[in-house]
């Protein structure tokens, strides 16, 4: 996949150059191509009075930031305590076996990845799973299953 | 619930936070809109969350002379009924209904105060005119107009309050810290950062009251001497962060926020910054250093924030709920606020309750209740035929209180006594099916995850404390075990730099105060009473059996036999431990032998 490297430019130009503006930029960065690619950290590093090891400390430190392509949609199984109390990894188990990859994978045809998250803040309907910016509670194994075949239509 | 101004027609207020969406709240709301889309004759308007996620959605209806109706649990189906017989016919759905004054929701309601959570599922989070209406950003005129910043610090001083993040340090305090030292520019800081597991106050009140957080910090801007302000908010809230973005704007548009706040000369600026996910951020020099774009390590204190936070300029750091106490303490004089609590912890405290709970969501109480009577009385116990068995306070810094102690009051002298913390305010209850020695393996998992990596002893500690749990769950726990851990532990406390070191082995520690046996157990008995640590565990059918055939239907390896309606029967030489048809059955009927 190449990279359109103009959008890492606009993205530099709206957020700064600054190093105090690393995280704004790689969240930019994220958010248009869906991971942080290679050529935009270089790219950034031109551009900016921050350096490559620098953006990649930061883009190493935080869960955030992910440096291989995704799925289209992404699957995050929570795994905060009360979803944990209240049987998450059977969940995971279950999209696992649903979508036929591991936590953290994409399946083959980038449709989907699977990851788990630490926490989503909607331990009251524990357990639940985030399916990019949505959130579905009270699951159990067959209603996590049935997420994905809802979303297969 | 209050009532509200006549109205000429009948209001439709549904509950839109992540917690009632995640119910399906707006599918209700959609059903709503389209109704009236049709001519139905009501206004819709949402709010947040009133914190009884357990009974979300949530719907309020209006009539038109102010009676306020709240239905719980409002599935499609019933929505149409509610709006059938209620809004057109007149006639209130009394069996959906929760009536405040008596039984369950009496009690649910009845030991609560409300300061922080005051406006939460009542006003719309999205229209500043709401807030105005319950005499929002009064408190912030008035010290603008009539106070001195010394008078602002001293009536917070006298309330009481203390930092809600988890720490208790005085507010008052350490704004006078920041007043007293001189320099042109300062800082304002809300954490938003709420990473502990199993807590989710900050999110509902950034979602259901955004301004209540925007009016406290701009007290504070006016009360230390600063004009700039960021509210660190992780990225994993991201309809906080909406409505976050939205208030700053409203309020701007409005001359409450921005240059010459109501024409006195004060300039206050609030910009909101994302976080990208590392629970260290939480701790505030942290925060700072990932603020200003670094990794999030922290660095030695002193010089405190006070004197040296964000770019080197003098910053009060504040978490959410803290600054949302703010207004109301300036609204309603430091006396009215130290009404409540105890003597060293004054005021209310907002608790997420969630885990093996009948009454999921959150609470707010006076200072000094017991923790009984926030479990089993405002809680409702575990909603099932099982006993609780402990509370999990303060997420990965705390630990776990066993039943025992259920007398224990909530503040923060009396918590740090049982080995837990006050934290930030997640409790997470527990009953005889979760497994103590999986909870502290849990925990490690997280917070060797989370370690910044700095000090040797949390960065290497965490992962021996983590690899020595996990032999234990597998059931290859040794006997030294127990010993190693206490030494590990006491070592990692001694010798990390920040809060998440010195509090990581909390966990474990007040697992192996309370509940040792079970530690005993999976070593030495090679037994898991809780039938969590699948290595550990065996299972059987009981006579209870129904034959249902539902764990036959999803035991993974085919292991569980039996026809329709009759007992089923599992082969153990088939059986591989998963423990789905624990999970799946529905009459409790398959037992950990």
């Amino acid at each position: 996949m190449t990279i359109d490297l103009k959008k890492v430019d606009a993205i530099v130009a709206a957020k700064g150059t600054q190093s105090q503006y690393a995280i704004p930029v790689l969240q930019g960065v994220q958010e248009e191509f869906r991971y942080v690619p290679r050529e935009a950290i270089e790219r950034i590093a031109e551009l900016t009075e921050m350096t490559e090891s620098q953006l990649y400390g930061v883009a190493t430190f935080y869960s955030q930031f992910r440096l291989q392509p995704v799925g289209e949609k992404i699957i995050k199984v929570c795994h905060g305590t009360a979803c944990h109390v209240g049987g998450a990894e059977g969940l995971t188990e279950a999209l696992e076996a649903r979508l036929g990859v591991k936590s953290g994978e994409n399946t083959e045809d980038m449709k989907y990845t699977l990851d788990s998250v630490a926490c989503v803040g909607c331990c009251s309907l524990a357990p639940v799973v985030m399916v990019d910016d949505l959130t579905f509670g009270r699951l159990d194994r067959k209603k996590a299953a049935k997420i994905i075949d809802d979303l297969e239509g | 619930m209050q009532a509200a101004d006549k109205k000429t027609r009948k209001q439709i207020v549904v509950g839109m936070s992540t917690c009632n969406i995640a119910a399906g709240s707006q599918d209700v709301f959609d059903l709503v809109q389209e109704r009236v889309d049709a001519g139905l004759d009501a206004d819709v308007k949402i709010t947040g969350c009133f914190g009884m996620c357990f009974s979300e959605p949530q719907v309020q209806v209006i009539d038109e002379d102010g009676t306020t109706h709240l239905y719980s649990g409002v599935s499609k189906a019933r929505i149409k009924k509610i709006l059938d017989q209620h809004v057109e016919g007149g006639e209130p759905v009394d069996k959906w209904e929760n009536h405040f004054a008596e039984g369950e929701d009496l009690a649910l309601m009845g030991k609560q105060k409300r300061i922080v959570l005051r406006n939460c599922g009542v006003i719309d989070p999205e229209s500043l005119d709401e807030y105005l209406a319950v005499d929002g950003y009064q408190a912030l005129e008035k010290v603008l107009k009539e106070q001195t910043p010394e008078e602002v610090i001293a009536t917070v001083t006298e309330a009481g309050l203390r930092g809600r993040g988890g720490a208790g340090f005085p507010t008052g305090l350490k704004w006078k810290f920041t007043h007293g030292y001189e320099n042109d520019k300062k800082y304002v800081i809300c954490n938003a950062d709420e990473g502990d597991p199993g807590a989710f106050m900050d999110r509902a009140t950034l979602e259901s009251d955004p301004h209540a957080v925007l009016e406290g910090m701009a007290i504070g801007g006016f009360a230390t001497g600063a004009d700039e302000a960021y509210v660190y908010c992780r990225a994993e809230y991201p309809m906080a962060i909406e409505r976050l973005n939205k208030a700053i704007a409203d309020a701007e548009a409005r001359n409450l926020l921005g240059e010459n706040i109501m024409g006195t000369g004060f300039n206050f600026s609030i910009h909101v910054k994302e976080g990208a996910g590392a629970f260290v951020c939480g701790e505030e020099t942290a925060l700072l250093i990932s603020i200003e774009g670094q990794r999030g390590m922290p660095r030695v204190r002193p010089p405190f924030p006070a004197e040296s936070g964000l770019f080197g300029k003098p910053t009060t750091i504040n978490n959410v709920e803290t600054w949302a106490n703010v207004p109301w303490i300036i609204r309603n004089g430091a006396e009215a606020y130290a009404a409540n609590g105890t003597e060293k912890s004054k005021g209310t405290k907002v608790f997420a309750l969630a885990g093996k709970i009948k009454h999921g969501g959150l609470v707010e109480v006076p200072m000094g209740i017991t923790l009984d009577e926030v479990v089993h009385e405002i809680g409702g116990g575990t909603g099932t035929k099982r006993e609780v068995k402990a509370v999990q306070m303060g997420g990965p810094s705390g630990g776990c209180v066993p039943r025992t102690l259920f007398d224990t009051h909530v503040d923060y002298d009396e918590v740090n006594k049982t080995g837990a913390i006050m934290g930030s305010g997640g409790m997470v209850v527990m009953d005889e099916t979760t497994c103590m020695v999986d909870v502290a393996r849990y925990f490690l998992t997280f917070t060797r995850a989370e370690s910044c990596g700095k000090c040797t002893f949390c960065r290497v500690g965490t992962t021996r404390m983590l690899e020595i749990l996990e032999r234990i769950c597998a059931g290859d726990g040794k006997p030294e075990d127990i010993p190693l851990l206490e030494d590990l532990a006491e070592q990692i406390k001694n010798t990390s730099l920040c809060g998440l070191g010195q509090t990581a082995p909390n966990p474990v520690l007040t697992t192996l105060r309370y509940f040792r046996e079970e530690y005993e157990e999976h070593i030495h008995d090679k037994k898991c009473r809780a039938g969590k640590c699948r290595n550990l565990c065996k299972y059987e059918i009981t006579e209870d059996c129904t034959g249902c055939t539902v764990c036959a239907i999803n035991c993974p390896v085919d292991a569980i036999t039996g026809a329709k309606k009759e007992l089923h029967i599992i082969d153990p030489e088939v059986c591989i431990s998963c423990g789905v048809c624990r999970e799946v059955c529905n009459f409790e009927s398959v037992k950990v032998i």
